[in-house]
């Protein structure tokens, strides 16, 4: 049997979970049940979208020290419903609620954790599991040694929500009921909060023109501007930049920062790092200029030209401006 | 307070990966190494809490003898010591096998706080702080964006933490606990130093704890086969001058893509 961990927040599914569930699908191939979980509180309405999936149970484990998220409680909730359920693998989406309770999920079961994987593979008739290495310049296929459950975690956007089978019935929603003991919860959570509002919406930008570690310092931010601007653009960033303060958080295109999908993605000494592929990968057109033929983001790219881009640039405002 | 910074070296960004002969990994002594970046922010971090708060830093590495690269530059932005788990099999270790391998040397220090970044910049687990937080028996928090120190009224020894957490799509969170407690730190938590001549200096003379891996270490993520990605699309690379490139990408965007 392949687990589902499903990730809810409000009443809200996330939609990556859907995701893991195709993946797990995928996995099982028909020879193996596979059943979904989600934690929180109030989740009959997430538990019943879940119910829709071709699976052979939703299964819910409410509890009030579940409201917020900690990482403690959903270990201790997870290892509790591993045991009970002794799936061969256990599967989540890549979010950062996975990367915050999964490691430690897998230390405390003393099981193999296998993460932000792309593809499912074989290997000598055994799974495989492809995930990036090195930042993206490198794939991985890894076998799981140990015994059972193997966790895996998939990249945010490497298997198709819309592959979901779903069932010609509901599936049959049971809750589980799991006691989490006084001081089982070291960490105390607090709400959620929005930093002070975007004031940018890159999302509904049709034209991007993102900036990397290749802009190499503050002063050539202006460059980009120019050609943002030659472009009809809006002027974006990878994590680096933000980081340095060079441009507004609130420009970082990323996991860490916004989701875009826009008519036309320029990036511009962008080398193409996972955390910030996943954020403009929907991208239609994607151009990347980068001196670095072998950087990550020419293979997602559908024009690339391998050049300085303080040569590239300017001859491109100027070409645009004709 | 005694603070731990786990740090990692890794290969450098502008490295050109080239495979073993198995393909089942890197040739390591064709890699040229640096301190991966978000344990940078790491160190940082625990430098300036040092600063307000007192107490040492101590930089912790698992890895074969070049990781003494990155431990003397901590040492010389400001770390006060260092222990390294040395073993020339750690070169290639998983998130689990570093952590474990640290284990037994981190126990017997009794840090009050351990930060690392949040993932490698090699082999990006990012497993390596929950799993050490796990096998040392303290809480922890990820992706951290800042951090508050518990001084109690009065002076006295601080006892707990409140830190942000950085959700996804520019959410954040506040979560507190007890110390001991172990952090993974984000990047662009704050601005870093860069080590000054006397800091080089000074780092000669630090001491470095060398200590040897537990046995019976062993990895359960078996990599059968490394290779390139591939391509998701059909790029079409376009060459020649920057004026003719840019012409020539105009036109197709124009034309081709319908984009402009």
């Amino acid at each position: 049997m392949i687990l589902v961990i499903a990730e809810q927040k409000d009443g809200k599914l996330n939609r990556a979970s859907w995701e893991a569930v195709a993946a797990a699908q995928q996995l099982a191939a028909g020879s193996m049940p596979v059943k979904l979980a989600v934690f929180g509180q109030s989740l009959s309405g997430v538990a019943g979208e879940l119910a829709a999936a071709a699976v052979a149970e939703v299964m819910t484990v409410e509890h009030d020290a579940l409201a917020l998220y900690t990482p403690d409680a959903f270990v201790h909730v997870a290892a509790a419903l591993i045991a009970q359920q002794s799936p061969q693998f256990v599967m989540l989406a890549h979010t950062y609620q996975t990367r915050d309770f999964a490691p430690t999920l897998a230390a405390r079961l003393d099981r193999a954790l296998v993460t932000d994987v792309v593809a499912l593979r074989q290997f000598n008739g055994q799974p495989a599991f492809a995930r990036p290495m090195f930042q993206g310049k490198l794939v991985a296929d890894v076998v799981l040694d140990g015994p059972a459950p193997h966790l895996v975690s998939v990249q945010i956007g490497a298997f198709r929500a819309d592959a979901v089978q779903k069932g010609s019935s509901a599936a049959p929603v049971t809750s589980a009921a799991i006691g989490i003991a006084a001081g089982v919860v070291r960490q105390t959570a607090e709400a959620p909060f929005q930093e002070a509002k975007q004031a940018v919406d890159l999302s509904q930008a049709e034209r991007i023109v993102a900036v990397g570690r290749g802009i190499k310092s503050q002063e050539n931010i202006a460059v980009a501007e120019q050609l943002a601007q030659a472009f009809g653009a809006e002027l974006a960033a990878s994590r680096p930049i933000c980081d340095n303060g060079w441009l507004p958080m609130e420009r970082q295109i990323g996991s860490s920062g916004q989701t875009v999908a826009p008519k036309l993605y320029v990036a511009v000494g962008i080398s193409g790092a996972i955390q910030h592929l996943v954020g403009m990968k929907g991208s239609r057109t994607i151009v990347a200029i980068n001196k670095d033929a072998e950087a990550p983001i020419f293979e997602i790219a559908d024009y690339g030209i391998t050049a300085d881009l303080f040569e590239v640039a300017p001859a491109l405002i100027a070409e645009l401006k004709k | 307070m005694k603070i731990a910074i786990c740090i990692k070296q890794v290969p450098t960004r502008e490295w050109q990966p080239r495979l073993n002969d198995a393909r089942t990994w890197i040739r390591e002594q064709d890699a040229s190494y640096e301190m991966n970046e978000p344990d940078a922010y790491a160190l940082e971090e625990g430098l300036r809490l040092r600063e307000k708060h007192g107490g040492e830093v101590v930089v912790c590495s698992a890895g074969p003898t070049r990781v003494q690269q990155v431990i003397r530059e901590a040492l010389a932005r400001g770390a006060d010591r260092a222990l390294h788990v040395e073993d020339d099999a750690l070169g290639a270790a998983d998130a689990f096998t570093a952590a474990a391998a640290l284990v037994p040397a981190m126990q017997e220090e009794q840090f009050d706080l351990i930060l690392t970044g949040l993932q490698s910049d090699d082999q990006g687990h990012a497993q390596f702080g929950p799993v050490l937080a796990e096998k040392l028996g303290v809480p922890h928090s990820t992706i951290i964006m800042e951090v508050l120190v518990d001084a109690p009224a009065g002076g006295g020894a601080a006892t707990g933490i409140r830190v942000k957490r950085e959700l996804e799509g520019g959410w954040f969170q506040h979560i507190a606990m007890p110390m001991p407690a172990l952090l993974t730190i984000q990047s662009g938590i704050n601005q870093l130093r860069y080590a000054t001549l006397k800091g080089i200096m000074a780092a000669k003379k630090k001491e470095i704890r060398k200590v040897a891996p537990p046995a019976g270490l062993s990895s359960r993520l078996k990599v059968v086969a490394l290779y390139a990605p591939q391509k998701s699309k059909q790029t079409v690379m376009i060459g020649g001058s920057s004026a003719e490139a840019a012409a020539e990408l105009v036109r197709r965007l124009r034309e081709e893509a319908r984009v402009l």
